[in-house]
């Protein structure tokens, strides 16, 4: 393994994140502070609890999720294709690195980005609502995994994108539409019998509910099947990375 | 001298069935300048970018320092410096964290002394602190450079290096190329100026429709295809070459006031005795007579058109 590579992919792209710290920052906050304005205190204040916990303390974690998720992906996606269109791609092609390297670098440099921003968001939300964490370790485990997995996805997005439409699609049309219908703002069971059962269908529905389970100990599926939904999504995601190392698909002609 | 770079009936086709390379054969040898000249589309860019990675060959085998392209890509490609012909670069980032990062991505440890001292030798060092997007398209280039040298390379491939470049900084390139040459990297170079083969290279490498027509010794090569002409300048114009000196395949120059007669150096006879004694005997009266070598270009232009390939 060549990690003094590892490691100067990782720093590259993180130097990236620490010119626009203030963006980087900024944004995640005034968002949060929007969705608790908007959700927590104008919509919240009308509804009582849901399954126990208050409205505003009860959509924390998919808070975190719908930022953690969407920044993971935007991130590596943006990460690896920026070479591709600025042509500095050569550089990453003609080195002695293997593809593994390639992976770990850029997708590790995204995951901490998007675990940097879910942080902030837990801390920014802890101004609006008194949050407490029922299993702390299993919290960190998911929100570790998602930010991995979720980059795993970037990074396969940004290599197969051909310019920047093609960049925000996926992200765009499935993701956002997969999350705000995952039970970001709502308890599945709040759904009719039918939605329920189609919703099921959807893999984010696994990761909010595990993520928001480690906050209050409720969930709307079991534990196991999120970690085991999440550990399918991320095997599929490097099962994917493994294809496209072999074949060099988009990326030595 | 040792082989560096071994590249044996290299071949790549890409996906739409055109032939860039067609079975490539080449042998570099350590510490030599090799200049690759061919027109736009002639395999150069495809021959570099195969050798570095970055395409795939098609089939055909290539050695840098012994090790394959191929299976031992770690030890081949740490050895390989490439500038690329265009400038691609991290428009937002500093040109010292750029070389940085390039070292680093070649596995190499961080060495700042040596990094300082190619872009001292590069005249960047001033711009250490500069955001790329702020530099000039020489500069720029001057960074591309840095970033392959930052790893140490011992084979270095410089893609159409001056491109674009005014001919102040072409100089200043040369003497870089130079000066890394006598600190024994190899350095293989394409370019579309013959005035810069000319200049710099040990051998020279004539590629066209993906293929080495010839590779040879620079000076042997002008020697061997060298012609050179020789120009008879007459006092009084003359409507055309007159009948006693048909024999000769002369040309007449214009206005009629001159004849030219081409030879080949290197043949036994020249004839130039045969021709100025005619001439005389034709009762042209000479004001002055002026002999002009052919360059690498007109070698150049010769092979790529057919004439002497």
């Amino acid at each position: 393994m060549n990690w003094t590579a590892v490691a100067a992919i990782y720093q590259f792209e993180m130097a990236r994140f620490f010119r626009t710290l203030a963006q980087s920052f900024l944004s995640p906050v005034l968002s949060t502070s929007l969705y608790f304005v908007v959700f927590g205190a104008a919509i919240g204040s009308r509804i009582d609890q849901v399954e126990g916990v208050s409205y505003g303390a009860f959509i924390v974690p998919g808070l975190i999720m719908l930022s953690v998720i969407t920044q993971g992906i935007s991130n590596a996606s943006f990460g690896i294709y920026f070479p591709k269109f600025i042509g500095t791609v050569y550089e990453l092609l003609s080195a002695p690195v293997n593809f593994l390297e390639i992976v770990l670098g850029y997708v590790g440099a995204a995951a901490t980005k998007a675990l940097f921003i879910g942080v902030v968001i837990l801390a920014t939300a802890h101004l609006f609502v008194d949050i407490t964490i029922q299993h702390p370790l299993a919290m960190i485990l998911f929100l570790v995994l998602t930010c991995v997995s979720f980059a795993l996805l970037g990074f396969i997005i940004g290599i197969w994108a051909k310019n920047f439409e093609q960049l925000q699609l996926v992200p765009l049309l499935i993701v956002t539409p997969l999350i705000f219908l995952g039970g970001s703002f709502y308890s599945i069971s709040m759904l009719p019998p039918v939605w329920q059962t189609i919703t099921l269908f959807n893999p984010v529905v696994y990761l909010i509910s595990g993520f928001r389970w480690s906050f209050f100990g409720t969930a709307d599926v079991p534990v196991a099947m999120s970690l085991l939904a999440i550990a399918l999504f991320t095997g599929l995601c490097l099962f994917v990375i493994g294809w496209i190392f072999r074949t060099g698909w988009r990326l030595r002609s | 001298m040792s082989t560096i770079l071994s590249i044996s009936d290299l071949r790549k086709s890409y996906a739409g069935g055109f032939e860039a390379l067609k079975g490539v054969n080449l042998e570099i040898e350590e510490g030599e300048i090799l200049a690759l000249l061919g027109p736009n589309g002639a395999g150069k860019t495809t021959l570099i970018s195969t050798i570095c990675g970055i395409t795939t060959a098609t089939s055909g085998a290539v050695t840098v320092g012994g090790h394959c392209i191929e299976h031992d890509y770690r030890a081949a490609r740490a050895m390989i410096g490439l500038v690329p012909q265009e400038i691609n670069l991290e428009p937002f980032e500093t040109v010292m964290n750029s070389v940085r990062f390039s070292r680093g991505l070649f596995g190499k440890p961080r060495y700042d002394a040596l990094i300082e001292d190619i872009l001292k030798k590069l005249s960047l060092w001033d711009k250490r602190t500069s955001q790329i997007k702020e530099l000039s398209g020489g500069m720029k280039r001057r960074v591309l450079i840095a970033k392959a040298l930052s790893h140490e390379p011992r084979v270095l491939f410089l893609d159409e290096p001056t491109a674009g470049v005014d001919v102040e900084l072409r100089k200043d390139m040369w003497d870089v190329v130079r000066e890394l040459r006598e600190s024994g990297v190899t350095i293989i170079l394409t370019t579309h100026y013959i005035e810069e083969a000319e200049a710099m290279a040990d051998r020279v490498g004539v590629i066209a429709g993906g293929e080495i027509l010839l590779v040879e010794e620079k000076a042997d090569l002008m020697a061997r295809m060298g012609k050179k002409e020789l120009q008879v300048i007459l006092t009084d114009p003359i409507s055309a070459v007159p009948a006693a000196l048909a024999d000769h395949d002369l040309r007449l120059g214009e206005d009629g006031r001159s004849l030219v007669y081409t030879y080949d150096v290197k043949a036994e006879r020249t004839g130039i005795t045969a021709l100025l004694n005619d001439v005389a005997a034709a009762g042209l009266v000479l004001s002055d007579v002026a002999t002009r070598q052919s360059s690498l270009e007109d070698i150049f232009v010769g092979l790529v058109s057919g004439e002497n390939a």
